[in-house]
C-alpha cells in the first residue's frame, strides 16, 4: 500500500515539476470557442471546457497548486502548532492553561465553516485559504507538540543541559525537538490528504483560486455548471481523489512504520529469519 | 454511580458554556478584525452610492459601536434566547436555525446509521480475513471513503443515479407537486411514518438515499480503519487464544471477545465522523439542492452574514460538544471499568 502511494505521490510531484512540458497546449490562454465541449480524443485527452481550453493541460497545472498549498497549509500548522505547544507544554503553569484553552476555543469551531468566514472574510485567493486551513489545523499539532514536549522535558539529558545552563531557548530548540520531530512530522503526512481535501473544497465553493487559474476544486464546479459534459469535472476530481489516496497510502505507511504494533513483516523478512533459525538448529 | 455521572455531566455540561462563549467570541473577532466592509458586502452598489441609506444600517446593527460594547450587546441578547436578525434573510437566526435544522438532522442520522453499519461491519471482515482478497477490497473502499473529494463524489454519484440512470431524483427533499408537508417535525420521513402516508415515505425517502450515502461514505471509511485496526489488536490478546482453546467457535469470539474490546476507539472515531459529517454536510447539501444547515452556513459565511454566521457556528460547535458527551457517557455503558471522575 506504502509503495502504491509513493509512486502515485510520485508521479503527481513529477507532473507539477515538469507540467510546462507535458502539458501540450497553455492551460490559461489557449482558449477557442469553435472547440469548447470537445469530448476527450486524440489531441484532447481529457477534452475542453466551456472556453476550449484543453482539461488536460489544465489538471497538469492544478498539480502544482493543489501541491503547494497543502504543503504549506500542514508546514504551517506544524510550525505553529509546535511553537505554541511546545512553549506551553515546557512553561507549564498559567502559560500552558492559557494557550491550551485558546487552541480548545478554536477547535471547538466548526472547521469548515471557521475556513468558509476567513476565506470570504479576507476575499477568496490562494493565500488566504492556506491561512483560513492553517488557522483552523494548527491546534492538532499543539495539543500533540504540548503532550510530547511534557514527556521529553522530564528526562536526564535535559535536566543535564538545564544544570549546565543552556538558555530555554536552546533546550527546547537542541534538547527537546529532536526528539518531538518525528511524530510532529508523521502527523503531517497523514494530514496531507485532508489539506488538499480541504483546499480543493474551498476552491470548488469560489472561497480558494479565482478562475482563470487551474485548480481542481474550481475546474469541478465549472463542471457543475455544464452539467451534461461530463468530463470537465470527472478528470479534475479523480485527479484530487488520486493525489489525497496517495497522501493517505503513504501517511498509513509511515505511521505503521513508527508504531511497532502495527508494522507488518516483509515476507523476505520472515524467510531470512526461518533460514537464520534453521541454520542455528543445524549448527547445533 | 448515578451520582458520579450527574456531577461529571453538569461538570461538562459547564465546560461546554465556556467552549461556547469561546466561539462566540472567535467570530466576534473574526467580524472585526478582518479589512472587509459588512456594508459593501451587504449592500448593493446603488445604496453605497447613497449615504443615508448607508448610515441607517450602521445604526440598525450598531456597527459605529466599540468592538466590546458590541459583543456585550450580542451576548446580552443572546441569553435571552436572540440570535440577532440574518442580515441576508432578514428573519431572526434563530428560526432560520429551526427551519433548516430538521432536514439536517435526518440527513446526518441516516448518513451516520449507513456509516456505523456498514463501517463496523466492513472493519470486522477485514480483519477477519487479514491480508486476504476480500480485505483488500474492502480496505481499497474504506481509503476511498476518506480520500474522495466529497463534492466532486456528489457530483458523480448525482450524474449517474439520477442523470443517466433517473433512478433517484435529482435534489430537494421531495417532489413538491406531489407533497407539501406542513407542520409536523419536519423530519419528512418521520412525518410520513406518523401519518401513515406510504406514498409520501418512498418519496421522501427516494431523495434521502443518495446524499445520505454519499455523505456517510467519509465516516464510513473512518469507522472501518478504526474497526479494523482495533479489532486486529484485540485478537492478537490472551483472551482470545483462551476462548479459542476452550472451543468456542471463531464467530463467537470475534463478535462477544474481540469486537467487545475494540469498541472504545470505534466509538470515538464515529463521534469523529459524526463532526466530519457536519463539514461534508456543506457540500453535498449544496450539490443535492438539500435545504438544511449547511446549506445555510454557506450562504451565510460567503455573504459575510456575521449574526447568522455566529448562530450557526454556536450551533454546530454546541451540537459538535454535545455528540462528545454523549461519547464520553457510551464509554461507560460499553466498559463498566470506566468510571466518572
Amino acid at each position: 500500500m506504502f509503495k502504491i502511494g509513493a509512486a502515485i505521490c510520485a508521479l503527481w510531484l513529477a507532473a507539477a515539476f515538469l507540467a510546462g512540458v507535458l502539458a501540450p497546449f497553455d492551460p490559461i490562454k489557449d482558449q477557442n470557442v469553435n472547440r469548447r465541449f470537445t469530448p476527450p480524443n486524440k489531441t484532447h485527452w481529457f477534452g475542453t471546457d466551456s472556453l476550449g481550453r484543453d482539461v488536460f493541460s489544465r489538471v497538469l497545472f492544478g498539480s502544482r497548486l493543489s501541491i503547494a498549498a497543502s504543503l504549506a497549509t500542514a508546514l504551517v500548522s506544524l510550525f505553529v502548532g509546535m511553537a505554541i505547544g511546545g512553549i506551553a507544554g515546557y512553561a507549564g503553569g498559567i502559560v500552558d492553561d492559557l494557550m491550551m484553552r485558546f487552541s480548545e476555543m478554536v477547535q471547538s469551531f466548526p472547521p469548515l465553516i471557521l475556513a468558509m468566514v476567513i476565506a470570504a472574510a479576507l476575499g477568496p485567493n490562494i493565500s488566504n485559504s492556506v491561512l483560513a486551513m492553517a488557522i483552523i489545523w494548527w491546534p492538532n499539532y499543539a495539543r500533540l507538540a504540548r503532550s510530547l514536549v511534557i514527556s521529553i522535558k522530564e528526562n536526564d539529558y535535559v535536566s543535564a543541559s538545564k544544570i549546565l545552563g543552556a538558555s530555554h531557548y536552546r533546550i527546547l530548540v537542541k534538547e527537546i525537538l529532536p526528539g518531538a520531530i518525528g511524530p510532529m512530522l508523521v502527523m503531517c503526512t497523514l494530514d496531507l490528504g485532508n489539506a488538499i481535501l480541504m483546499f480543493s473544497g474551498l476552491s470548488f465553493l469560489g472561497l480558494g483560486v479565482q478562475p482563470p487559474t487551474p485548480e481542481w476544486g474550481a475546474m469541478v464546479s465549472d463542471g457543475v455548471l455544464n452539467f451534461n459534459y461530463w468530463w470537465i469535472s470527472t478528470f479534475p476530481g479523480l485527479a484530487i481523489f488520486s493525489v489525497a489516496i496517495g497522501a493517505n497510502f503513504v501517511g498509513d505507511g509511515i505511521r505503521d512504520y513508527f508504531d511497532p504494533k502495527m508494522r507488518r513483516e516483509d515476507w523476505r523478512e520472515t524467510r531470512k529469519r526461518k533460514k537464520e533459525k534453521k541454520n542455528e538448529e543445524d549448527n547445533i | 454511580m448515578c451520582l458520579a455521572l450527574a456531577r461529571f455531566i453538569v461538570r461538562r455540561l459547564f465546560l461546554m458554556a465556556a467552549l461556547l462563549l469561546g466561539v462566540s467570541l472567535v467570530v466576534f473577532l473574526i467580524s472585526h478584525l478582518v479589512p472587509s466592509n459588512p456594508v459593501a458586502a451587504n449592500l448593493s452598489q446603488t445604496a453605497m452610492n447613497n449615504p443615508d441609506t448607508v448610515a441607517a444600517y450602521i445604526a440598525k446593527w450598531g456597527l459605529d459601536k466599540p468592538v466590546h460594547e458590541q459583543y456585550l450587546l450580542y451576548m446580552r441578547n443572546l441569553l435571552k434566547g436572540d440570535f440577532g436578525t440574518s442580515i441576508r434573510t432578514g428573519r431572526p437566526v434563530l428560526d432560520d436555525l429551526l427551519h433548516y435544522f430538521p432536514a439536517t438532522l435526518e440527513l446526518s442520522v441516516f448518513a451516520m446509521v449507513v456509516a456505523v453499519i456498514l463501517g463496523i461491519l466492513f472493519g470486522v471482515l477485514s480483519a477477519v480475513f487479514k491480508d486476504q482478497p476480500l480485505d483488500l477490497a474492502l480496505r481499497t473502499i474504506s481509503v476511498s471513503g476518506v480520500s474522495l473529494p466529497s463534492f466532486w463524489f456528489s457530483l458523480l454519484i448525482m450524474s449517474v443515479f439520477c442523470g443517466k440512470l433517473k433512478w433517484f431524483p435529482s435534489g430537494g427533499r421531495i417532489n413538491p407537486r406531489l407533497f407539501n408537508p406542513t407542520g409536523g417535525t419536519g423530519i419528512y420521513t418521520l412525518d410520513a411514518i406518523m401519518w401513515g402516508n406510504w406514498g409520501m415515505f418512498a418519496d421522501s425517502f427516494r431523495h434521502l438515499v443518495l446524499p445520505g450515502l454519499v455523505l456517510g461514505f467519509f465516516t464510513m471509511g473512518l469507522i472501518a480503519r478504526q474497526t479494523r485496526s482495533n479489532l486486529l489488536e484485540a485478537m492478537s490478546m490472551d483472551y482470545i487464544r483462551t476462548a479459542r482453546s476452550k472451543g468456542m467457535g471463531e464467530r463467537r469470539v470475534v463478535a462477544r471477545h474481540a469486537l467487545n474490546n475494540a469498541l472504545i476507539p470505534i466509538i470515538t472515531v464515529s463521534g469523529m465522523g459524526f463532526c466530519n459529517l457536519l463539514g461534508g454536510m456543506v457540500f453535498v447539501e449544496k450539490i443535492f439542492s438539500w435545504p438544511g444547515i449547511g446549506q445555510y452556513a454557506y450562504l451565510s459565511a460567503t455573504t459575510l452574514d456575521f449574526p447568522a454566521i455566529c448562530g450557526v457556528s454556536l450551533f454546530i460547535a454546541s451540537t459538535y460538544l454535545a455528540i462528545n458527551l454523549f461519547i464520553d457517557i457510551m464509554y461507560g455503558v460499553v466498559d463498566p471499568r470506566i468510571r466518572y471522575q
